[in-house]
């Protein structure tokens, strides 16, 4: 028996969030007195996940494996967690981890429980915290099946340092039959994403237009932060649909949320309220988002962001 | 061309949440419901397919009959026909059964989900379903043009877009992009009265297996005041993001 793990990597490097995996998934492997075993793909440098945890790593590599495939990466920890009989498979928020997860519960006839923000209430049965309603609510959700699936939101659990002597296996990739191809990924790199994001800066209507946007981006590059934008804005092109936040948008789950010119729709909070920390900057001291929010300040975002901006290089710089 | 869009019946986007039976069920007292908004832009972009390719739209939802105002508006804004299949489903895999045993007989060429459902975000349905019918999977779709059995198709990925393409059938989980806000189409009188005539079939459910159950609801802890900080003293929020919140 085992717990596994998908450890996703990106560019040859172990993300983030795996590490944030790797915690949560040697809290239930002690819990639960069974080892923790983490799948890696086309990853040759797997050493850091022994220092979060994790006891054995099982490495597959195959050319076929240099696209995403859903439904093959699905197969590959599919067949890891039967070859290891796992009992639970912990999988990220990232768009790929959610992309698989529902196949990869077909395949192992497993329960899924999505959103969990936390560890396990109790283990007989399965017993998760999830977040639903858009974050405005969460339910309490009993899986009672041999195999389980767990989808991690991002955020909720903290990366924990535990070295653990770490042994790595090397796999064959199971093939499937697929006629889908990825023919083209467009990446915007040395950018930090939302989904990935300590800190995601936010810009609204009170922008006025696209060109003022060089204010929300030197933001987030002096935090080293994600930008994000609300839904008319992103309807407006003045930004891109991938940085559309909110309920019909991307989720947040960062550190801190920096909000400009943003009012706090219900919907837009729905998106954000996992955040951690709030901060609004809004011109308007009734906007709403104040109500939501842990720090505001009631500015011009056009005087208060270059402000801060100057402050923040400021202070990184003592 | 046989398209299904897949419908989930929501609480609007601005209900308040509350429970009732000691939190285990959602208090559906003065909300509105809506169509599931990824789902929307979905059935948008099968009735254009309808309308240029000829394709035939059928609707489809798992619940009770509370639900059949959702198919009627689905119908108004122009799909051919709707199915209820009868079942107050329990959890997103049970859904995905109910599904895939009506695609089996039917044989649809293009499933249309939404990429999740706003209650309860399972982002489980269409991934299910494509499994078990084991179809083509693209989800966070923001294009998609059908040519033949030829599709191809973009999807958001974190921090970019993919551009895929594969054969049909397939399964397809909607979003934002696939079409725009402003091309959604509202009901017209005409559409409305017309909805009115077009076959709404109520479905016995198979009754699947349920691999997870809710057992109850809880709302977040209430959240305390914003403390606000002058825009001339930015030093302050720049030291209480440091040493209080210890976010920076
Ligand atoms: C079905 C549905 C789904 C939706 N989903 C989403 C969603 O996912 N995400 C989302 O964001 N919205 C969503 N919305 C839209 C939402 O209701 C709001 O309309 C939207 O969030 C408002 O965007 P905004 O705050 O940028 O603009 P506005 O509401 O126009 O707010 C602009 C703010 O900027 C402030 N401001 C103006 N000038 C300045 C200045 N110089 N300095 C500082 N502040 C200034 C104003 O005081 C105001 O508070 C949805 C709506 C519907 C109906
Ligand atoms: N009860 C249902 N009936 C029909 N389709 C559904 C139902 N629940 C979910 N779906 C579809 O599956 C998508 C994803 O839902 P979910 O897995 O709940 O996030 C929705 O956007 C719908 O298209």
């Amino acid at each position: 028996m085992a717990i596994v793990i998908y450890a996703e990597s990106e560019n040859g490097k172990i993300k983030k969030i795996a590490f944030e995996l790797a915690s949560y998934g040697r809290a239930l492997a002690d819990k639960m007195g069974i080892p923790l075993i983490a799948v890696t793909f086309n990853q040759e440098e797997n050493d850091l996940l022994g220092s979060h945890g994790v006891e054995k790593v099982i490495k597959i590599s195959d050319e076929s494996l240099n696209d995403f495939n859903a439904k093959q990466y699905a197969k590959n920890i599919a067949t890891v967690a039967k070859d290891n009989q796992a009992k639970m498979v912990v999988l990220s928020a990232s768009a790929n981890a959610k992309y698989l997860a529902p196949i990869l519960a077909v395949g192992l006839s497993a329960g899924y429980a999505s959103n969990v923000v936390a560890l396990p209430e109790s283990f007989h049965p399965l017993r998760v915290k999830r977040s639903c309603f858009t974050n405005k609510a969460f339910n309490i959700s009993n899986l009672d099946n041999e195999v389980n699936i767990i989808g991690l939101s991002s955020n909720s659990y903290g990366i924990k340092e535990d070295p653990k002597s770490l042994e790595v296996i090397e796999k064959d990739s199971v093939p499937v039959n697929s006629t889908l191809k990825v023919e083209k990924v467009e990446k915007v790199t040395g950018k930090v994403t939302i989904a990935e994001a300590d800190i995601v800066v936010s810009g609204g209507r009170g922008l006025k237009g696209p060109e003022n946007w060089h204010l929300i981006e030197d933001l987030a590059d002096t935090l080293g932060a994600a930008t994000a934008c609300s839904k008319p804005v992103s309807d407006m092109g003045w930004r891109p649909h991938g940085e559309h936040v909110g309920q019909t948008g991307k989720p947040v789950a960062s550190n801190l949320y920096i909000a400009v010119g943003v009012s706090g729709a219900i919907q837009h909070l729905a998106g954000i309220n996992s955040s951690k920390v709030k901060v609004v900057i809004n011109n308007d001291p009734e906007a709403p988002f104040f109500k939501a929010a842990d720090y505001g300040i009631v500015g011009d975002a056009f005087e208060v962001v270059p402000n801060l901006i100057n402050k923040l290089k400021a202070f990184k710089e003592q | 061309m046989k398209i299904l869009v897949c419908i989930s019946h929501v609480p609007d986007t601005t209900s308040k949440i509350n429970f009732t039976d000691e939190d285990s069920s959602f208090d559906t007292n003065g909300v509105q419901f809506i169509i599931n908004p990824n789902d929307e832009f979905g059935l948008t972009r099968a009735i254009w397919m309808q309308q240029q390719q000829g394709a035939e739209v059928t609707v489809v939802t798992v619940g009770d009959n509370s639900c059949e105002s959702t198919l009627r508006k689905c119908l108004a804004i122009g799909a051919n026909k709707a199915l209820r299949i009868d079942l107050k489903p329990s959890d997103g895999f049970e859904v995905a059964q109910e599904l895939a045993n009506i695609c089996k007989k039917e044989n649809y060429d293009i499933i249309i989900a939404g990429r999740e459902s706003i209650d309860y975000n399972g982002a489980m349905v269409p991934g299910m379903l494509a499994a078990l019918l084991d179809y083509n999977f693209i989800t966070n779709c923001i294009e998609l043009t059908v040519d033949g059995d030829d599709a191809k198709a973009s999807r958001e990925i974190d921090g970019g877009i993919e551009t895929v393409s594969c054969k049909l059938p397939i399964v397809i989980g909607a979003q934002k992009g696939l079409v725009e806000e402003k091309d959604l189409i509202i009901p017209n009188m005409r559409g409305i009265m017309q909805a009115r005539q077009k076959p709404l079939e109520v479905v016995q459910a198979i009754k699947g297996t349920i691999r997870s159950s809710i057992i109850k609801f809880e709302k977040p802890s209430p959240k305390g005041a914003v403390k606000l900080v002058s825009a001339d003293d930015i030093d302050q929020l720049i030291d209480l993001l440091h040493n209080e919140a210890k976010v920076i």
